[in-house]
């Protein structure tokens, strides 16, 4: 039975579109009774969001193709220039009109050359008459573009006068578009996150040739108790099913089990899951990897992820220039008397403690100090003599390259520069340990 | 040395302009002046020829170091693509992500040596995978509409280079305005592998033929870590879009650890990569690569002295990790050398020697008479043979070419044995010289290294090692002194060989005698079972091992390391003590360190310091600009209005705080110094 029903399109390409996109039905029947019949004018602008893989752009894509509607289809993240995002709706615009036909360079710079050979282009059209549909995916960008932009795309019918319709499409809410100077309000729409049952349902549909479909059906089961818990994005799961689906069907290949010995396969895959779950998901170990590792029947101990190559080689004395930044972000100036000085006198941490620096400052973050005290701490806590050659100086410079140190305010010509220290405190410890010096003792946090 | 500055500052002199000063023959600030030009000549030369060859040798070693890297990294390339290309119709590929392939290769944080790894990266690439590759920095790409723009500009330029017969299309393209887009990139992309396409059957281009039908696009990210988060964002983005229709790879250049991949960039953008991890040589190991080639062999005459050495070392290990650093530091000690030393004219091959030292002048000879290490030389002789050498020059020459033909010797014979007594050191806990040959090499060119505590421990250590050990070191210095082209060690090697066979032969003596002598302690134990007994036993046992005799094997062992000692006391004598060592050594460490460990801040404070020399140098500057002819401004009375304007322009950089008072007052004047930065 067809949910799907509209007067003005075929009964079958309904049927067909209905089954292109499961799960999406009420949403695709909305759409289609806002779009009304060809000819007749729509909503000037509708704002379609939900969260990432929630199939926005995949439905917009289906419905606008299957019914042969007229249509421009725009990513803005790729047209990062508003030039480029309107050249490119004109030029596309231009090919849907005349097919195959060279299209001829369009030079558009404003809105107003916009509207202009918008206009043209329409009005050239042999569809003329049908709704014109503008579909702007990732539209969260033309935040960034200029301000008349967004508030012009929300017009477009009224300021072109003729028969368009814009759909944006975006993963935030409408309020976070919303334009301070106030705009034309859009028609806003949300696409629902799928549910465990949708995912099951979809993910389902492209068995491999080879197997049943139920087969298929058992197998991504036990994927979605793997993975729900953590990831809901149909296409990252529909990857990590392709990617498995080998050593699942491994057993049956084999001869050891046959398609129905369920619990076997279940013994085979789940412990295999959980450890994809830790390395391909997070993208520690790529895919390619994992299937030559599965192929090759290997361990995924062998391959060490990203995240297990954090030691970084310095030379000797960015070491301690990044300790000594390190002290410098992260202890109050006061008390650099108190670790650097030899004869500081008999100063306990309660009585020169202000309040305010009772919270951590590991909890506030590196705080800026200018290049002198940086010397100053790196020249106390390097027990021989160091020249302040330009060595030194170089090193620094490319500590902030390597952004282990970043530069804070450089505007000021004419005082010295002033630095952040960057790294994590695990960092700074393993640093420490490689030139035997005891950071802790240093840190005004843990005294 | 002088300079067109009036400050008194740090200069940087680069080596290439000394070179020209030699190849003008104007000579006029050599320390011998005038008649020597000949040997200025030649030194020149020879230093040219000298640094040719060691700069091909460590182009040969760095392409050696990268070898395995580049593979890889090239097998990644050819693999990135292909599986797409042969498989398209398969279930598994369908459902599959398409992810942009990524390498990220691990550089080490020497930033400065990562240009010449990327050239030859991209070198290797435009040879074996693909013409179509794009090396982007962070400087050049603030926003990703820059990136774009360098992008594209790179890869066409690189599609005239390549098919530089039909420029007329690329002409074309370039006269259009090019939009900055993936799009047009795409439909750019199409056309070039589309026009190759139809153009390899009917002309043999070798070229193409290299390539495949569809190149991949190497992106190369070259300093990952300086990329603002954003533009990296986007571009990925981007491009994953297109993934179908251009086949790209990123490489991502990382100096710290790839860590950072995951900082910079969210799970939803990585989840679009797929990255693979290749990491270079860690930079120590370069070092000490290319030490070992460099330095510890008799191929190259030149050599370099303990400090100077030290100074290389340290400016690596505690500054820069940067191995062209220390070969440009090497670079300049050659320079230097043969610049500053008159003598070094004799510092060549030994096949040459004899030509050089026969067509010495007279004022080189004198050169050679004070040399301190000949002067040495000379007191140990007799009174007949001294005044001879100081005295006839052809009878100084004649030995001259002995010694330095003994010398050649030496330094053939020190590297052997040095290699030796590293392999025996190298495996002591806790390594009393060092675990490094360099570090045993610059002990044992410091002093005499018998002599020193080290040593001694080291040599304690030794006595102790297990048989196997000791065997198989034993067998390593057999080999290294066969290799070895030094013609005296065939007795030692007699010797270790000799030492091999008596372990041998130890082993199966000791394996018959075992059996006997630890059953019949056994025995007693066994037999006397109560407790008294059995203590009693066991301390007459550990008595009777204490005062024991040494084994045959500890004997042995003994005798080894006493025969190393020997060794190491014949032939690694600090070459300071060699005669004429001052031809073949470079050792003004004090030179070097002035022209590598620039001090900025020390050299402005000393400038300030005085300001009287400040005054000086601001009138120099001030006449200069105003009139030209020299008079004035030699004189050593300061003009009273320049004078004033002196005082009135620190006044104004005081007030805005380029310098202040130092707060020293000597002779009624305040001293200055620099503030802020």
């Amino acid at each position: 039975m067809p949910n799907l029903e509209h007067p003005a399109y075929p009964a079958a390409d309904l049927l067909h579109l209905e089954s292109l996109v499961p799960c999406r039905e009420s949403q695709v029947s909305m759409l289609l009774s806002i779009f009304g019949e060809r000819q007749q004018f729509s909503f000037p602008c509708i704002f379609i969001y939900g969260h990432t893989a929630s199939g926005k752009t995949y439905v917009m894509q289906t419905l606008l193709t299957t019914l042969q509607l007229p249509h421009v289809f725009v990513n803005c993240v790729e047209c990062f220039t508003s030039r480029l995002l309107l050249e490119e709706i004109l030029i596309q615009l231009q090919s849907c009109s005349s097919g195959t036909e060279q299209t001829s360079p369009v030079r558009c710079d404003t809105l107003n050359d916009f509207v202009r050979l918008f206009k043209q282009a329409v009005d050239s059209q042999e569809v003329q008459h049908q709704t014109l549909y503008i579909v702007l995916d990732r539209a969260e960008q033309l935040r960034e573009m200029e301000a008349n932009i967004l508030p012009a795309f929300l017009r477009l019918q009224e300021l072109t006068d003729r028969n368009v319709t814009v759909v944006l499409l975006s993963e935030i809410v409408w309020e976070l578009f919303r334009p301070n100077m106030g705009c034309f309000e859009p028609f806003t729409m949300y696409f629902p996150d799928y549910s465990i049952g949708h995912l099951q349902k979809i993910l389902s549909q492209n068995h491999p040739p080879e197997y049943s479909a139920d087969f298929y059906a058992a197998y991504i089961n036990i994927l979605l108790g793997v993975f729900y818990m953590v990831c809901r994005d149909l296409k990252e799961l529909r990857h990590l099913a392709a990617l498995n689906f080998a050593k699942y069907c491994e057993p049956v290949v084999r001869g050891e089990a046959n398609e129905r010995d369920t619990r076997k396969l279940w013994k085979n895959i789940e412990p295999h899951l959980k450890k994809a779950m830790q390395t391909v998901y997070l993208r520690e170990i790529s895919s390619s990897q994992w299937e030559r590792l599965q192929h090759d029947g290997g361990e995924a101990g062998q391959l060490k992820g990203l995240s297990a190559h954090t030691h970084v080689e310095l030379p000797y004395y960015s070491k301690f220039l990044l300790i000594a930044a390190y002290l410098a972000s992260y202890n109050p100036v006061r008390t650099d008397k108190r670790f650097f000085l030899k004869h500081h006198g008999k100063i306990k941490k309660t009585n020169f403690m202000k309040k305010h620096e009772k919270t951590s400052n590991h909890l506030l973050g590196p705080k800026p100090f200018p290049l002198d005290r940086l010397l100053a701490i790196l020249y106390s806590i390097v027990d021989n003599r160091v020249a302040p050659t330009a060595n030194i100086f170089s090193q620094i410079t490319s500590l902030v390259t390597l952004q282990l140190l970043s530069v804070v305010g450089q505007n000021d010509q004419l005082d010295g520069p002033r630095y952040k220290c960057t790294v994590s405190l695990d960092f700074i410890r393993a640093i420490a340990r490689t030139v035997n010096f005891d950071i802790i003792k240093y840190l005004y946090d843990f005294l | 040395m002088s300079t067109c500055s009036v400050s008194k500052g740090c200069f940087v002199f680069k080596p290439s302009t000394k070179k020209r000063r030699l190849s003008d023959k104007t000579g006029h600030d050599f320390r011998c002046p005038s008649n020597d030009s000949e040997d200025t000549q030649l030194r020149f030369v020879t230093c040219q020829s000298l640094w040719n060859q060691i700069k091909s040798e460590t182009e040969q070693i760095q392409e050696d170091l990268n070898k395995q890297l580049l593979d890889n990294l090239v097998s990644f390339l050819s693999r990135s693509h292909s599986d797409f290309q042969e498989k398209t119709t398969e279930w598994t590929c369908r459902m599959k992500f398409r992810e942009i392939p990524t390498a990220a290769l691990v550089l080490g944080v020497n930033v400065t040596d990562h240009d010449l790894t990327f050239r030859g990266l991209s070198d290797v690439l435009q040879d074996n995978i693909t013409p179509y590759v794009a090396l982007l920095e962070a400087k050049d790409c603030p926003g990703i509409k820059n990136l774009m723009q360098k992008l594209m500009g790179q890869l066409m330029n690189c599609d005239i280079d390549v098919d530089s017969m039909d420029d007329e299309d690329c002409v074309q393209v370039s006269q259009n305005r090019i939009r900055c887009s993936m799009p047009s990139l795409i439909s750019w992309y199409d056309s070039v592998t589309k026009k190759t396409d139809s153009e390899t059957p009917s002309k043999k281009r070798n070229s193409s033929s290299r390539h495949w039908r569809s190149p991949p696009v190497v992106v190369i990210f070259k300093d990952m870590e300086s990329f603002t988060t954003k533009v990296l964002q986007d571009f990925i983005v981007i491009s994953s879009q297109h993934i179908h229709e251009l086949p790209l790879v990123l490489i991502f250049g990382i100096a710290t650890s790839p860590m950072i991949i995951h900082r910079l960039l969210p799970h939803s953008v990585s989840s679009l990569l797929c990255i693979e991890l290749f990491q270079s040589l860690s930079c120590k190991e370069h070092l000490s690569t290319i030490i070992d080639k460099l330095l510890l062999t008799s191929r190259f005459p030149f050599k370099l002295g303990e400090k100077v050495l030290q100074v290389l070392i340290n400016i690596f290990l505690y500054h820069d990790f940067s191995v062209q650093n220390f070969i440009k530091g090497f670079q300049l000690c050659i320079v230097e050398h043969f610049y500053s030393q008159p003598l070094s004219v004799l510092c060549c091959h030994l096949v040459d020697i004899k030509k050089r030292v026969y067509s010495l002048s007279h004022d080189q000879c004198e050169n050679i008479r004070r040399l301190p290490s000949f002067r040495r030389y000379v007191e140990k002789q007799e009174s007949g043979k001294q005044i001879e050498l100081l005295t006839n020059d052809s009878f100084l020459k004649e030995e001259t070419q002995k010694l330095l033909e003994d010398l050649h010797v030496y330094h053939e014979n020190y590297v052997s044995i040095l290699r030796c007594l590293h392999v025996f050191t190298s495996s002591l806990p806790k390594y009393p010289l060092g675990k490094q040959i360099r570090e045993l090499h610059c002990a044992c060119l410091e002093n005499r290294v018998w002599e020193t505590e080290e040593y001694e421990s080291s040599l304690q250590l030794a006595r102790m090692l297990n048989k196997t050990d000791l065997v198989t070191m034993l067998q390593q210095c057999v080999e290294i002194l066969i290799a070895s082209s030094g013609k005296e060690f065939d007795r030692a090697i007699e010797k270790l060989k000799e030492f091999l066979t008596q372990f041998q032969n130890l082993e199966v003596a000791e394996a018959s005698q075992e059996r006997d002598v630890s059953v019949s302690p056994q025995k007693e134990l066994q037999k006397k079972t109560d407790l008294y007994h059995l203590q009693k036993t066991l301390l007459e046992l550990k008595e009777s091992r204490r005062s024991k005799k040494l084994t045959k094997f500890e004997m042995l062992r003994f005798e080894v390391v006493d025969y190393i000692d020997s060794l190491v006391r014949r032939y690694l004598v600090p070459a300071d003590n060699r005669t004429l060592h001052e031809i073949v050594y470079f050792n003004a460490a004090a030179v070097l360190r002035g022209h590598l460990n620039a001090a900025p801040r020390t050299a402005l404070h000393t400038a300030l310091n005085n300001p009287h020399w400040y005054l000086k140098a601001f009138s120099t500057v001030v006449m200069a600009a105003e009139e030209p002819n020299a008079d004035a401004a030699s004189s050593d009375q300061v003009d009273d209005v320049i004078h004033a304007r002196f005082i009135r322009a620190v006044s104004e950089l005081e007030l805005l705080g380029f310098i202040k008072p130092s707060k020293q007052k000597t002779d009624h004047v305040a001293r200055l110094t620099w503030g802020g930065c």
